[in-house]
């Protein structure tokens, strides 16, 4: 193995996490990510290219995405719009053929990291419809009969958060890799990424507090990394005394978004 | 060599195919598990394991192929051992407790008890208030109750056993546990069968296609319509309601809310019964005099092309199935439940029974019911996982 992922100054990943990646990059296969939100899956991507030195592409993927859409867009009403008025070059469809990111990653002259975020939220047959393509790293375009091919194979990273199930046909294809939450000692690392340089005592305190209300029970949407990021941030310009976090938890609506579970809070403050 | 591994994994229900096999070979060949069992674990689950509800699974039959472990079974020797040597997974467990606040007895307290009772316990026990074992009250061992217990192997039954033996974090992803309607709602999802109303004269302008043909026909408009594609599935719900399924009624009112939400059904019916299907249903879960229809009716409007979900625990006695009820509005004795439950499945080749308490195993006096229909019908279990397998049931003929 030339190429090892360790991690980036920006990114604290844990062992297994990295121990994925390089599996992945090895056996040149796509690596699936899930995780709760707000751990870092997107980030992921970014800290892998940073690593290894090479571009990163990102295929942001929506509801209304399809697949077609990352290999190439054909404009025929822009070509129709030009055949009205005889612009030269219509004959040649091959300008009317825009690559998608799919497609762009593959023409790359190098290895490329490429990002497909959020794949479950497309349709449910998405996934299927790129096997042939993450598989082969090629497709073919028949308005132009050509076969675009990938000249390095990119690597490609996946996220999910869960909301599809994905078809099996296509996870066989991946390795995957679940982001745990991370544990505290973890967590103290990535505030350090952050925040460079912190009051021992607050981040303590912040942490306590912090991993007291994910544990409570009746919450829905347990706080994640970035909302504790923005909740120190919070902490930090407010200037609230270290010694009050825990008993009074100041801020809280940065942590929780639902009325729901500030009332949960707030009862259980008691 | 470790092809017994790949078929123990296969054998406790993870499908590993021969492609991903041989994936891990390759991963192998090229030195990714680094010479050690760790690394060995996460490169077999980074390739084997396709999603975290199996992580669980995973680990469970790891641990049993590479420590001796069984699956289910008494285990004291490796027990005592992790107690003599807790792990930092222990003491953070404890912190973890403590932090819950089970004021009462204290896990010091029951570790240490547990040890005791273990070097006092000679035999295999199950029921009961003291030793370890299954079943029973006694704080220690596993499909028991006792508010702070701690489990030894098995299954999580009243879900209060605090810890559990071995490292089984994953254990709240499993699918098997019940757990929302949003898991419910994905599963109804995959109910669907898109089709094009060929028969429907609602048509609608195909954008794309009509740029397309304009284009090929050099720029002379060409119009292009298309049927729209609409969800075809209609369903019918059968509800048990009242008696042994008040139990249930938070599990089943989820489900009932996940269908209802569910808007992609072309339709969707609920009736209710007590026990089993006779001769009358009710379109209310109070099941009242006033709300009742004749299960005939029900059988002559819906045809064979619904879907149909039974939903109870199947649990009756013995001769509400077979017993021939009095029909005093006509004088005459009516089909049996079973007789009416035949015709349900005469009648629809797409049937499905979700029950909310697991299969028995054992035959007694209540579940003797339970393991007929059972046999008869497609029975599933109500939970995420059981619900999946039944919708993906529904969408084959039998």
């Amino acid at each position: 193995m030339d190429q090892t992922f360790t991690g980036s100054s920006h990114y604290v990943a844990s062992d297994e996490l990295m121990g994925a990646v390089n599996i992945a990059v090895t056996l040149q296969k796509p690596l699936l990510i899930k995780g709760e939100p707000g751990t870092g899956k997107t980030m992921l991507a970014q800290a892998v290219a940073d690593a290894l030195g090479k571009k990163l592409i990102i295929w942001n993927v929506k509801s209304t995405t399809k697949a077609q859409d990352g290999l190439y867009v054909y404009d025929v009403v822009q070509r129709l719009y030009d055949s009205q008025f005889g612009t030269h070059g219509v004959d040649d469809i091959a300008r009317y053929i825009k690559l998608g990111k799919l497609g762009e990653a593959f023409q790359s002259d190098e290895q490329v990291v490429l990002l497909i975020d959020e794949i479950d939220k497309a349709d449910l047959e998405f996934p299927n419809d790129l096997l042939w393509e993450l598989d082969q790293m090629e497709f073919y375009i028949p308005e132009t009969q050509e076969t675009v091919r990938a000249r390095q194979r990119p690597i490609v990273i996946i996220t999910s958060n869960a909301e599809k199930e994905l078809p099996d046909a296509f996870l066989r294809r991946c390795v995957f890799h679940y982001i745990e939450f991370p544990e505290q000692a973890q967590m103290e690392q990535i505030l350090r990424v952050h925040f460079g340089q912190l009051e021992e005592h607050l981040v303590q305190q912040a942490l306590a507090a912090f991993y007291w209300v994910r544990q409570l029970r009746d919450i829905e949407k347990k706080p994640s990394t970035s909302e504790l990021v923005d909740w120190l941030r919070a902490l930090v310009a407010g200037g609230i005394d270290p010694d009050r976090i825990v008993s009074e938890i100041p801020f809280s609506g940065v942590l929780l978004k639902k009325d729901k579970d500030l009332h949960t809070l707030r009862r259980n403050l008691r | 060599m470790f092809a017994a591994f790949f078929y123990l994994l296969r054998q406790r229900g993870l499908h590993v195919s021969l492609n991903e096999w041989l994936t891990l070979l390759e991963g192998m060949e090229k030195g990714l598990h680094h010479s050690s069992l760790t690394g060995f674990y996460h490169l077999c689950r980074a390739i084997l394991v396709r999603n975290e509800t199996e992580y669980d699974r995973f680990d469970q039959v790891f641990l049993e192929f590479f420590r001796d472990v069984p699956y289910q079974g008494e285990l004291p020797e490796e027990l005592l051992d992790w107690l003599d040597h807790p792990s930092e997974d222990l003491h953070r467990t404890i912190e973890e407790l403590r932090s819950r606040g089970f004021p009462d007895e204290t896990l010091e307290d029951l570790l240490k008890l547990l040890e005791e009772r273990l070097k006092e316990q000679t035999s295999e026990h199950n029921g009961g208030s003291y030793w370890v074992g299954t079943q029973g009250r006694s704080p220690f061992g596993n499909s028991g109750w006792h508010p702070n217990g701690i489990r030894v192997g098995g299954r999580s039954q009243h879900r209060t056993a605090m810890m559990v033996a071995g490292e089984r974090k994953y254990r709240d992803f499993r699918k098997d546990n019940t757990l929302d309607t949003r898991q419910f709602q994905m599963a109804f999802r995959l109910l669907r069968q898109l089709s094009a109303q060929a028969d429907s004269a609602e048509r609608v302008l195909d954008v794309d296609g009509t740029v397309r043909d304009t284009c090929d026909n050099a720029g002379t408009l060409k119009i292009r319509y298309q049927h729209p594609r609409k969800n075809t599935v209609k369903v019918l719900l059968l509800m048990d309601s009242g008696g042994s399924m008040d139990y249930y009624s938070g599990l089943c009112s989820m489900l009932f809310q996940a269908a209802t939400k569910s808007n992609h059904f072309k339709e969707l019916h609920t009736y209710y019964f007590h026990n089993c299907i006779f001769g009358e249903l009710y379109t209310h879960p109070g099941l009242r005099g006033d709300s009742t229809i004749s299960t005939d009716w029900v059988l002559k409007n819906y045809d064979s092309s619904y879907k149909v979900i039974i939903v109870g625990d199947a649990a009756m006695s013995p001769y509400e199935l077979r017993e021939h009820r009095y029909n005093w509005s006509q004088g005459t004795y009516g089909p049996s439940g079973l007789e009416w439950l035949a015709r349900f499945r005469a009648q629809y080749p797409y049937l499905i029974w979700l029950n909310p308490e697991p299969m028995p195993t054992r035959e007694d006096y209540w579940s003797q019911t339970h393991l007929q229909l059972g046999h008869l019908f497609h029975m599933y279990d109500l939970s995420a996982e059981g619900l999946e397998a039944g919708m993906k049931r529904l969408m084959v003929r039998k």
